[in-house]
């Protein structure tokens, strides 16, 4: 299991392959990655800036992992999330879940994702021809973790 | 002491990222401490916004979080990570 925080761009292929060679016992591997858009709320985005808090991110996103563990039987999670200075198309996040059926690894990366997006502290500052703009929080975003609740 | 952490446009607004408050048994919880920020007018009102999130010692925590001598917390708007 792995949380990483960084400012150098990664290779979600290998990042991937990496998941599954962890674990000989692996028979599904699950993976998302998220990428920097070019546009975003009706206009062009030429770059975007991701703040952080250091500290607080670590140990955010190393509860999300641990409670994703403890609902679904996962052999192993890795999670990336990049800081500082992106330019459009580069990944931004990556998390892959391997687990030994399919449906463990499809929900818990779900999960993860649906938990990174609402409760980890990071904020995107997009560049636009307006000017720099920090993004604003989708209730959509807020919703989606209500189905996880129990 | 308590120690107050401010991110993201929060930081922008304010122009400081944190600010040092002494304790005393007024701020029982994190609302507290927000209300005694927010009685400092002007950009101070922006930790008035109904998306605010906060954190003590590191932890996400609510606004009802109590909070003691030595804490550090923070104050954010809401994330837009991933």
């Amino acid at each position: 299991m792995s949380v990483r925080i960084q400012q150098a761009t990664f290779d979600p292929g290998a990042q991937l392959n990496a998941v599954h060679a962890a674990n000989a016992g692996v028979g599904a591997v699950v993976a998302f990655t998220g990428y920097v858009r070019d546009y975003n709320d009706g206009e062009p985005v030429s770059g975007m800036y991701l703040e952080h808090a250091p500290g607080m991110t670590e140990k955010a996103l190393g509860r999300i992992v641990e409670e994703a563990r403890e609902r679904w039987p996962l052999l192993t999670v890795e999670v990336v999330h990049r800081v500082g200075r992106l330019e459009p198309a580069e990944p931004i996040v990556f998390v892959g879940v391997a687990s030994a059926h399919r449906q463990a690894a499809f929900d818990a990366c779900n999960f993860i994702m649906d938990y990174l997006k609402t409760r980890a502290p990071f904020w995107k500052k997009e560049d636009t021809a307006a000017g720099e703009r920090w993004v604003e929080g989708r209730d959509s975003d807020q919703q989606a973790i209500e189905r996880w609740k129990r | 002491m308590i120690r107050v952490q401010f991110f993201a446009r929060y930081r922008e607004t304010l122009g400081c990222d944190q600010d040092r408050l002494e304790w005393h048994e007024g701020l029982r919880c994190m609302d507290d401490v927000r209300a005694s920020l927010v009685g400092r007018g002007g950009p101070w009102s922006v930790l008035d916004e109904r998306n605010l999130m906060c954190a003590r010692n590191d932890e996400l925590c609510n606004l009802d979080e109590p909070v003691a001598d030595g804490d550090v917390l923070a104050f954010f708007p809401t994330v837009t990570g991933g």
